[in-house]
C-alpha cells in the first residue's frame, strides 16, 4: 500500500504533529499526483486556499472566471489526459455553479473530483449565508458524492473519491466539505484506495460470450463495428484496431469515440448519428451483425430505436451492466473493460477482407461527397463554410490538433471535418450539449498536453456564455487557439427552426459584439478574416504563433449541417439535403 | 409491455444520502414509487430497502441496473408477487368507547385475525398484517365507525428462491 504521511513538523522536538483539514487536502491532492486545479475561491473554501497559497510551488491553481469554468476546464484536461480533473468552489453559488460541469462529466463519463466548501457543521440546515444543499442538488449528476463533517474523515474519503472518479466507468465525484472541518487539526496519514467493498468498477469477462461473439463475427457477411468513448477511456486504441484490420470490419465511431482509431484508416469509415456520415447511418440498417464497443446508444446514435438494426444480431461491448439493454437489447453482450475484451476477442477472430460489404461504405461515401461533403469544404459559393475552416486547421495542424469544441452546427462540422492521427484529440460536450463548454475546456485540454496544438472551435452563441474564460488564457498565457466560427445565428437552432417550424427564427438572430475588440480587451492577438483569400494564410499564422491566438471567422449565416436524421426518424432515413 | 407489481430488493451500506439517490432513480424516469420499506437485512451491518412499483419489466430492469450501480448499492434484485412472499402492517386507532359498545368491531378484530396493541382509557390500537387488501377491507370495515388515526407500512417481502447474494455478502465479510 503505497502511504503518505506528512512530515512532522518540528516546532519543538520531534513531537507529531496534527495538521488542519485543509492542509491534509492539500497532501490528499499530492498524494494522489495533482498538479493542477482549477477554482475559485470563497467563504466556506478559504482555509483550503489558505493552503493552496502556501502550496503554490507544488500545486497550481488556477483562477477561472466562474464555477462553471472550472468544471470544463477540468473535463478538459482529464479527457486529453486521460487523468482526473479537479475543480474546487466555495459554498452556495460557487457550488450550484458546477452543476452543470457535474451534468456534462456525468453523461460523457468524465473522471472529475468536484470539492466544496460548506458552512460549519452547526450551522447545517440553518440556511446560513451561502448554504445549499449540494450533496442533494448534486446527487442525480454525479457518480458518488459525499459530505465531510469531521476532519478525520478527510484522507479516506479523498483516496475514494479518486478511485471512484476514475475506475471503472469514469465520472464526476462531489466532496463537500464543511468549514470545521478544514479548521480541525488531526493526526494526518494517507493510503490510496484499493477497492471499496460494495463498488464492482469492470465486470470480468466472460469466455463463453466472447467465444458466442466471435462466431458471430466470423460467420458475418456484413459485419459493422460502431465504437464509443469506452475504447478511448479504456485504452483500447491498438485492440480495437487489431480486431478491425483481422477480421476486415468496417468501423463507424460516435462522436464521443472520434480519434480512438486515425481518420485515414481504410477501415474508419466514418461518423454514426444524427449529423454522422451516410454510409454508416444508412448501412447500420442493412448489416448482419452490428457489434458496438463502449457506446450506449444514445438517442442521437440510433434514431427511432424501432427502425434502428432490426435485422442484425447485436453484440455489445460494455464496461456497464447497466447499459445492457437499456436502449438496445443484444443478443450477446460482453462485459468488462474494452481492452481486455477485445484483447480476449482478437484471437478467437477468422482473418477476413469483407471486401464487397466495404464497397457498399465506399458508394455510400461517393454519394455524400458530391451531394455535400464537396460543397462543405471546397465550395465555390463566395460566403465562407464552416467545412472549409476545418480543412484549413487539418492542414495548417497537418491532423496533429487537439479539436475543443462546443455545442452547435459548428461541432457537427468540426466533428465530421476534423482529422485526426492520435486518440484523445477529440473533445466535446456529446451526452449533454452544453454550450459555453470549449473555451474553458480548451484551456485544460492545453494544459493537459503542453506538446501539443489545442485549437478550440466555437460558435458565436455558446463562445458568449464562457467568454470571460479568456481572462485565464490572458493571466496564464495559455497557447489554445480559438477560432469562433461566426455566423450571427444560434445556428443548429435556426437550421431547425427552417426546417421544422417554417423559419420562423425564434430568439436565434445573434447581436454580436466586436469579438476581436474583446480578445485584444484581453491582450490577446486577433484577427478576423471574411474573405476566402484571408483564411489560410490567417491560420498558417494562427498555427505557427507560439501564444494565444483569437480567430473570427465569418462564415455564411444560413448553411444548415447535412446529412440529417431527422429527429425521431430512422436511421436510414437520413436526408442528403 | 403490460405494467404489473415489482418488489424490487436493494442490499446497501447504511449510508446517508443513499435513499436520495435511490429515490432519484425513479423520478428522474417519472416513476411513482408505490411502498418503500428501509430494514436492516439477514447479514450484518448490510441494509435492505424494499421497493414496490407498478412498471413495466422493462423499465424495472432498467431501473435495477441504475441501483446496482451506485457505489453503496451491493445487490439489486426484482420480483413479482408470484417470486414472493409478502407483507404489510397497519395501525388502528380507535375510540374505546366503540370497543364495548360496539358488538360489530369484536367480530371484525376475530375475523380479521388483528390484534389490539394497547387498550388505554380513550382509545384502543389494532394491528393488522396482511396483504394490501385484506387490511383495505379492514379498513373499510372500521371506517363507518370512525377511525381516529390509520397508518399502513411498506411492503416487506422475502423471496420464495434464494436470494443470489448471500455468498456474495459472506466475501465481504470475510473482508
Amino acid at each position: 500500500m503505497e502511504t503518505v504521511h506528512v512530515k512532522q513538523k518540528k516546532i519543538e522536538k520531534d513531537t507529531i504533529m496534527k495538521i488542519t483539514g485543509a492542509e491534509a487536502i492539500i497532501h490528499c491532492l499530492l498524494a494522489e499526483d495533482v498538479e493542477l486545479v482549477y477554482g475559485y475561491p470563497g467563504g466556506a473554501i478559504m482555509p483550503v486556499y489558505d493552503e493552496f497559497y502556501k502550496f503554490q510551488d507544488k500545486l497550481t491553481h488556477i483562477l477561472t472566471r466562474h464555477e462553471q469554468g472550472a468544471t470544463h476546464a477540468a473535463q478538459g484536461y482529464a479527457r486529453v489526459s486521460g487523468r482526473v480533473g479537479v475543480a474546487i468552489a466555495t459554498s452556495g453559488p460557487g457550488a450550484t455553479n458546477l452543476v452543470t460541469g457535474l451534468a456534462d462529466a456525468q453523461i460523457d463519463s468524465t473522471p472529475m473530483v468536484c470539492l466544496t466548501g460548506q458552512v460549519p457543521r452547526h450551522l447545517l440546515g440553518s440556511d446560513a449565508f451561502q448554504e445549499t444543499d449540494i450533496i442533494g442538488i448534486s446527487t442525480p449528476v454525479t457518480k458518488w458524492n459525499y459530505q465531510i463533517t469531521k476532519a478525520s474523515e478527510i484522507p479516506e474519503v479523498m483516496a475514494k473519491a479518486f478511485y471512484i472518479a476514475k475506475s471503472g466507468r469514469p465520472g464526476p465525484v462531489l466532496i463537500d466539505i464543511t468549514k470545521n472541518a478544514q479548521f480541525e487539526e488531526f493526526e494526518f496519514s494517507y493510503k490510496k484506495c484499493k477497492g471499496v467493498r460494495s463498488y464492482k468498477p469492470v465486470p470480468k469477462p466472460n469466455m463463453e460470450t466472447l467465444e458466442k461473439a466471435a462466431e458471430l463475427i466470423n460467420n458475418a457477411k456484413k459485419p459493422f463495428i460502431v465504437w464509443g468513448q469506452g475504447v478511448i477511456l479504456g485504452e483500447a486504441e491498438e485492440e480495437l484496431i487489431s480486431v478491425v484490420e483481422k477480421a476486415g470490419i468496417p468501423a463507424a465511431w460516435t462522436i464521443m469515440g472520434e480519434s480512438a482509431i486515425p481518420t485515414s484508416h481504410p477501415l474508419n469509415v466514418g461518423m454514426v448519428g444524427m449529423h454522422g456520415n451516410y454510409g454508416p447511418n444508412m448501412l447500420t440498417n442493412e448489416c448482419d451483425v452490428l457489434i458496438a464497443i463502449g457506446m450506449r446508444f444514445d438517442d442521437r446514435v440510433t434514431g427511432k430505436l424501432d427502425e434502428y438494426a432490426q435485422q442484425a444480431k447485436v453484440i455489445h461491448f460494455e464496461i456497464d451492466p447497466a447499459e445492457i439493454n437499456k436502449n438496445v437489447t443484444a443478443d450477446v453482450p460482453v462485459l468488462g473493460n474494452s481492452k481486455e475484451t477485445l484483447g480476449l476477442l482478437l484471437p478467437l477472430l477468422k482473418n477476413n477482407t469483407h471486401e464487397g460489404w466495404r464497397d457498399e461504405f465506399r458508394k455510400k461515401y461517393e454519394i455524400e461527397f458530391e451531394t455535400v461533403i464537396k460543397n462543405d469544404i471546397h465550395p465555390t459559393k463566395d460566403k465562407l463554410t464552416m467545412g472549409e475552416v476545418i480543412e484549413e486547421i487539418n492542414l495548417a495542424s497537418k491532423n496533429k490538433a487537439v479539436i475543443v469544441t462546443d455545442v452547435g452546427q459548428h461541432q457537427m462540422i468540426a466533428c465530421r471535418y476534423a482529422k485526426f492521427e492520435q486518440s484523445k484529440s477529440n473533445i466535446t460536450s456529446g451526452g449533454l450539449g452544453t454550450m459555453g463548454f470549449a473555451l474553458p475546456a480548451a484551456i485544460g485540454a492545453k494544459q493537459g498536453a503542453m506538446d501539443r496544438e489545442v485549437v478550440a472551435i466555437i460558435g458565436d452563441g455558446g463562445y458568449q456564455m464562457t467568454i470571460q474564460e479568456l481572462g485565464v488564457i490572458f493571466q496564464h498565457q495559455i497557447p489554445v487557439k480559438i477560432v469562433v466560427l461566426n455566423n450571427d445565428h444560434l445556428g443548429m437552432v435556426r437550421q431547425w427552426q427552417e426546417l421544422f417550424f417554417d423559419k420562423r427564427y425564434a430568439s436565434t438572430v445573434m447581436v454580436n459584439p466586436d469579438f476581436v475588440k474583446i480578445a485584444e480587451g484581453y491582450h490577446i492577438e486577433s484577427k478576423r478574416v471574411s474573405e476566402r483569400k484571408d483564411l489560410k494564410s490567417t491560420i498558417q499564422e494562427m498555427i505557427a504563433s507560439d501564444k494565444p491566438y483569437f480567430l473570427e471567422v465569418k462564415v455564411e449565416k444560413e448553411d444548415n449541417v447535412f446529412p440529417m436524421i431527422p429527429s425521431g426518424a430512422a436511421v436510414s432515413d437520413i436526408r442528403l439535403k | 409491455m403490460e405494467k404489473q407489481w415489482f418488489t424490487i430488493s436493494v442490499y446497501s451500506e447504511n449510508n446517508v444520502g443513499l435513499l436520495n439517490r435511490i429515490s432519484g432513480i425513479f423520478l428522474k424516469r417519472h416513476i411513482n414509487i408505490e411502498s418503500l420499506n428501509v430494514s436492516k437485512s439477514e447479514i450484518d451491518e448490510v441494509s435492505k430497502f424494499t421497493i414496490v412499483v407498478l412498471t413495466t419489466e422493462k423499465w424495472v430492469h432498467n431501473i435495477v441496473g441504475q441501483i446496482e450501480k451506485q457505489i453503496e448499492v451491493i445487490k439489486a434484485f426484482y420480483h413479482t408477487d408470484e417470486e414472493t412472499i409478502y407483507q404489510e402492517s397497519a395501525l388502528f386507532k380507535i375510540e374505546s368507547a366503540l370497543l364495548f359498545d360496539e358488538r360489530q368491531i369484536q367480530n371484525i378484530i376475530k375475523e380479521s385475525n388483528s390484534q389490539i396493541v394497547t387498550v388505554a382509557r380513550e382509545f384502543f390500537v389494532l394491528a393488522k398484517s396482511g396483504r394490501r387488501h385484506e387490511i383495505d377491507e379492514m379498513h373499510d370495515l372500521l371506517k363507518p365507525f370512525g377511525i381516529m388515526q390509520f397508518v399502513r407500512s411498506g411492503r416487506i417481502s422475502v423471496t420464495k428462491s434464494e436470494m443470489q447474494i448471500t455468498a456474495l455478502l459472506e466475501e465481504f465479510q470475510h473482508n
